[in-house]
């Protein structure tokens, strides 16, 4: 896979499932994604996003997770559809 | 001698049950505060166990110590400082993958640690099986399954503990083993950072958080001077920099 193929987690609409390939950006935010479960190879579920567009809630290893677009922004990886 | 009084810490990812836990352990025992400075809430209990004084501290839920936050850094500090006797990681069975993170960081810390693998009675519900001795085999310390709501498990884990404040159970914690680039790093530094810190703390561990340039870990040790060198830590700190 080519990296201009790699999509935004932040682009992914609710109900869609996302593959991370990479974290583009370091230090404390990169560890605190990383600690909340966005690791390169996990499967992410777009849950709902909050009425105002942001923070949008994810599903990762079991657990439901909210994050801001700025958060989002830098998770990179592939869209695989729907459930 | 005095009859002593064990502290036991109670951590783990936020909403595995580690209150619940700690309400039934210690009944009306227990009361609530800030940590100093933070606005944190510290809740502290006392329980009684075959005619031994126990003191447990409910730590905040945290997904890992890192000391992203006040929470993750009042935890790691109670831990590393503190120095419970036997600290309890509880675990969330239903979601075992994500919360061994946690596991891994703590087993970093301290080798006195019991694993509460909780929530027992919603993974069997969700036909999750757990091969509890290969994994207690794995991590090299005491796993214990309990459902914490209904008071399950609940003997066991008190048996374990007491066991383990008399040292009675040799661990052996797993070494998370990290790249080639890393390792020569960590060989480097640890004659350096046993030099400083002695036997006082964990050598590896610190090393790592000097490697990661955890500032907030430097600062806390320079306000343990009874424990902690003040140049030495920050000379330790320098010399993770230019390795
Ligand atoms: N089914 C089941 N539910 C449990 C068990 N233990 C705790 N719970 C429930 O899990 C929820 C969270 O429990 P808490 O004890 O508040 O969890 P905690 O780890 O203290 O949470 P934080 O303080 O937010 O980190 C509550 O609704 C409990 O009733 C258990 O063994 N089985
Ligand atoms: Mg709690």
């Amino acid at each position: 896979m080519t990296e201009a193929k790699l999509a935004r987690l932040s682009d992914a609409n609710p109900g869609e499932r996302f593959r991370i390939t990479t974290l583009k950006i370091e230090g404390t935010m990169k560890r605190r994604l990383l600690d909340l479960g966005f690791v390169p190879g996990s499967e992410i579920t777009v849950l709902q996003k909050s009425p105002l567009g942001d923070p949008t809630a994810y599903r990762v290893s079991h657990t439901t997770i909210a994050l801001r677009k700025e958060e989002s922004d830098h998770i990179y990886g592939e869209r695989i559809g729907n459930e | 001698m005095n009859k002593r009084e064990y502290t036991i810490a109670l951590a783990g990812n936020p909403n595995t049950g580690k209150s619940t836990l700690f309400n039934v352990l210690t009944g009306l025992r227990q009361h609530t505060g800030n940590w100093p400075g933070k606005t944190v809430i510290h809740a502290e209990g006392f329980f009684t166990y075959k005619n031994e004084e126990y003191r447990i501290i409910d730590l905040p839920g945290t997904y890992s110590l890192y000391s992203n936050s006040a929470d993750e850094e009042v935890a790691r500090d109670f831990i590393i400082f503190s120095k419970p006797d036997v600290t309890l990681v509880v675990l969330d069975a239903t979601a075992l993958e994500r919360n061994l993170n946690l596991a891994l960081q703590v087993l970093e810390m301290t080798d006195r640690v019991i694993i509460c693998l909780n929530l027992m009675d919603e993974a069997k519900k969700k036909g999750i099986v757990i091969d509890i001795a290969n994994l207690s085999k794995k991590l090299g310390v005491p796993v214990v399954p309990l459902a914490a709501r209904n008071k399950e498990g609940i003997e066991e884990l008190l048996e374990t503990v007491a066991r383990m404040v008399h040292g009675e159970i040799n661990t052996t914690p797993l070494v998370v083993a990290y790249s080639r680039a890393i390792e020569e790093k960590i060989a480097k530094l640890l004659p350096l950072v046993k030099e400083v810190v002695g036997e006082e703390y964990p050598a590896r561990w610190v090393a790592l958080r000097l490697l990661d340039g955890d500032t907030s870990l430097l600062h806390a040790l320079q306000h343990h001077p009874h424990h902690f060198l003040k140049e030495g830590a920050t000379y330790a700190c320098h010399c993770a920099k230019s390795v």
